[in-house]
């Protein structure tokens, strides 16, 4: 597994504790794991992702990520509308292995948007990895 | 001390039955046909099954050599924590395989069946009598199937009293089928986490606990096991919310005769009895999963329950605050058969014993290895005790390395990566049914493997080496399943 110096980041993302990326585009956002998640996951073998219109809020559930190891929930960051899913990972889950910030898993369209604000900067989600 | 047991032997590869064999090969000869031939409706021939042509002597040694492949209980230690592989006693098979018992029709009337009625009568009174809780049902026919017998008598609990509930509490270290049996009945999990010292605090239950939740789904010893130090108090703030509280009996092995359940304030528990029973663990096959509850919720129970009136038994249908059927006939017999029969040949002493001795070589292993391994939580542990791979991350060996490399010395590897709140999870349950000496030489394997990772960490990467099979890829077996044959 990799060490704090090995693993990717991306400036300009927002974070979560649960080692999720948001990124906003327009009107809607982007979630994906982290290469720190996907790095102790290890090998992702299946994504279950929510359907698109689902509303949901903020902490909720929106799917599973499963690796080798183990199966993983994957929590909203974020509160509103599921407007895409990734489908590409239906048959490529290890394409978040790969790249884990090129492929995201859901699109939002958020309730409220200033709930991004909220969410860890880069230098606070390292400060969170370094324990 | 004795050898090290991870030497390979004679072991013949066998590839799958349709690669076997030879066109026109059969295990038997028929006569040739006395009568004339028919002419059948078209529309029922065709093309026959793609049976493959193999003769007797093929099979049999087909089978004969994926069981020499097969590891298990009776081959050696399998401690696989959570699991508890512990080993199941022969003679629990011949009482099971007793033909007065085995062959009995399930719808021969009560009378003709009295020795199978007075197996199900006892067998709920021994496991009323252990647990503390009286009003036993044997149908469920699988732990998780208690569960979910338990959880209908959650609702039908709050029915009866027009108390409306939608939610129930399960914290993180739970036995892992407890949200599924849970909302299944309809309820909505609510994650409670464990403290610091992997115990549930009793502050997160005064948080979570209102009169909107059904009560809590807890698991005493947990799944890191460890015994739940507030079960009394918690289970006092679920109760004074109008709730219940379900104890998952997955871990009953470690306190069979030792903890009265009802008096530390849980209202159901089921058995897993292939965990504590000694009976043989399911696959697929066959599981019973007994539920025991308090007085005041026996009466929910499903039917038929047996009884006893003067000198015979009957099974008893007639309960109207019942939950129903869940199961047909008399449950899984055979398996109730087997665990009736390992309390019978126990008795209550060396019932108590047992736990006894699983905790005891649990804790043995605990202090064996605390120099080798990080513990996972630094505190007494109960059956089982976890470990995690955060000393060997500079050497940038991970649990799966020591899981594999395991393999070479001899033992199945113990579970890993589970229960999840613990990284890189290592947990080891001997049992008490592991001798010392046994135990000393899987205590050295752990040592010589734990040094292998300092010293020669390449030799884990490339372990299991004295297998049959070498590290298989994981992730395309999963990812691209072949499922033909």
């Amino acid at each position: 597994m990799k060490e704090l110096s090995e693993l990717i980041f991306v400036e300009g993302l927002r974070y979560t504790d649960d080692h999720e990326w948001v990124t906003a585009s327009g009107d809607t956002v982007k979630v994906g794991i982290t290469d720190y998640a996907q790095d102790q996951m290890g090998d992702i073998v299946f994504v279950e992702g929510p359907e698109v219109g689902d509303e949901l809020k903020k902490g909720d559930e929106f799917g599973t990520i499963e690796s080798v190891k183990a199966v993983s929930e994957l929590y909203l960051p974020i509160s509103g509308e599921i407007v895409a899913v990734n489908e590409d990972l239906d048959d490529a889950p290890e394409a978040v292995n790969e790249d884990p910030y090129k492929n995201w898993l859901v699109e939002i369209k958020p309730s409220d948007p200033s709930e991004l604000e909220g969410l860890l900067t880069l230098e606070a989600y390292k400060e969170l990895l370094k324990g | 001390m004795a050898k090290n047991p991870g030497l390979t032997g004679l072991i013949i590869e066998e590839p799958l039955l349709w690669e076997k064999g030879g066109k026109g090969r059969s295990g038997m000869c028929i006569p040739d046909s006395d009568v004339p031939a028919a002419t059948p409706v078209a529309a029922l021939t065709g093309a026959g099954p793609d049976f493959p042509d193999l003769s007797e002597v093929d099979i049999v040694r087909h089978y004969t050599r994926l069981s020499q492949w097969n590891f298990g209980v009776d081959t050696g230690m399998y401690p696989l924590g959570s699991c508890t592989m512990k080993y199941n006693p022969k003679i629990n098979e011949k009482f099971a395989a007793t033909a007065e018992l085995a062959a009995a029709h399930p719808m021969l009337a009560d009378e003709y069946v009295q020795g199978n009625l007075q197996v199900i009568y006892e067998l709920q009174s021994y496991l009323g009598t252990i647990s503390g809780l009286p009003g036993v049902t044997l149908q469920p026919a699988a732990g998780a199937h208690g569960e979910l017998t338990g959880m209908m008598i959650f609702a039908a609990y709050h029915k009866s009293r027009n108390s409306k509930r939608t939610k129930i509490l399960i914290p993180d270290t739970a036995h892992g089928t407890n949200p599924a049996s849970a909302a299944l009945c309809g309820y909505k999990p609510v994650h409670l986490k464990s403290g610091a010292n992997g115990i549930l605090p009793i502050q997160a239950v005064i948080d979570a606990m209102d009169e909107e939740t059904a009560g809590i789904m807890i698991t005493n010893p947990n799944t890191l096991g460890l015994f739940e130090t507030n079960i009394r108090e918690i289970a006092d703030i679920v109760h004074s919310k109008g709730g219940l509280v379900y104890g998952d009996g997955a871990n009953m092995n470690a306190i069979m005769g030792v903890i009265d359940l009802g008096k530390s304030g849980v209202d159901i528990m089921h058995w897993n009895v292939h965990k504590t029973l000694s009976t043989p663990h399911g696959g697929g096959g066959p599981g019973a999963g007994p539920v025991c509850v308090t007085k005041e919720l026996e009466k929910f129970l499903p039917v038929p329950r047996a009884i006893k009136v003067g000198d015979s038994y009957k099974m008893e249908y007639d309960c109207p605050d019942s939950i129903g059927k869940i199961h047909a006939f008399h449950g899984n017999f055979s398996v109730l058969m087997r665990a009736y029969s390992y309390i019978r040949t126990m008795g209550a002493e060396n019932l108590k014993k047992a736990s006894h001795l699983a905790v005891l070589n649990a804790v043995y292993i605990k202090e064996e290895l605390r120099g080798t391994l990080k513990l996972a939580y630094d505190r007494p542990c109960m059956h089982e005790v976890v470990f995690s791979d955060e000393w060997l991350q500079e050497y940038k060996i991970s649990t799966l390395d020591v899981a594999k490399r395991l393999i070479d010395h001899g033992y199945h590897p113990p579970t890993i990566y589970f229960p999840l709140v613990v990284h890189g999870a290592i947990m080891i349950e001997p049992t008490e049914t592991e001798c010392k000496e046994d135990i000393d030489q899987f205590i050295a394997a752990m040592k010589t493997v734990v040094a292998e990772a300092k010293t020669d960490p390449e030799s884990l990467r490339q372990a299991p080496v004295n297998a049959k099979l070498r590290r298989l890829d994981e992730t395309q077996a999963a990812r691209r399943p072949c499922l033909c044959g």
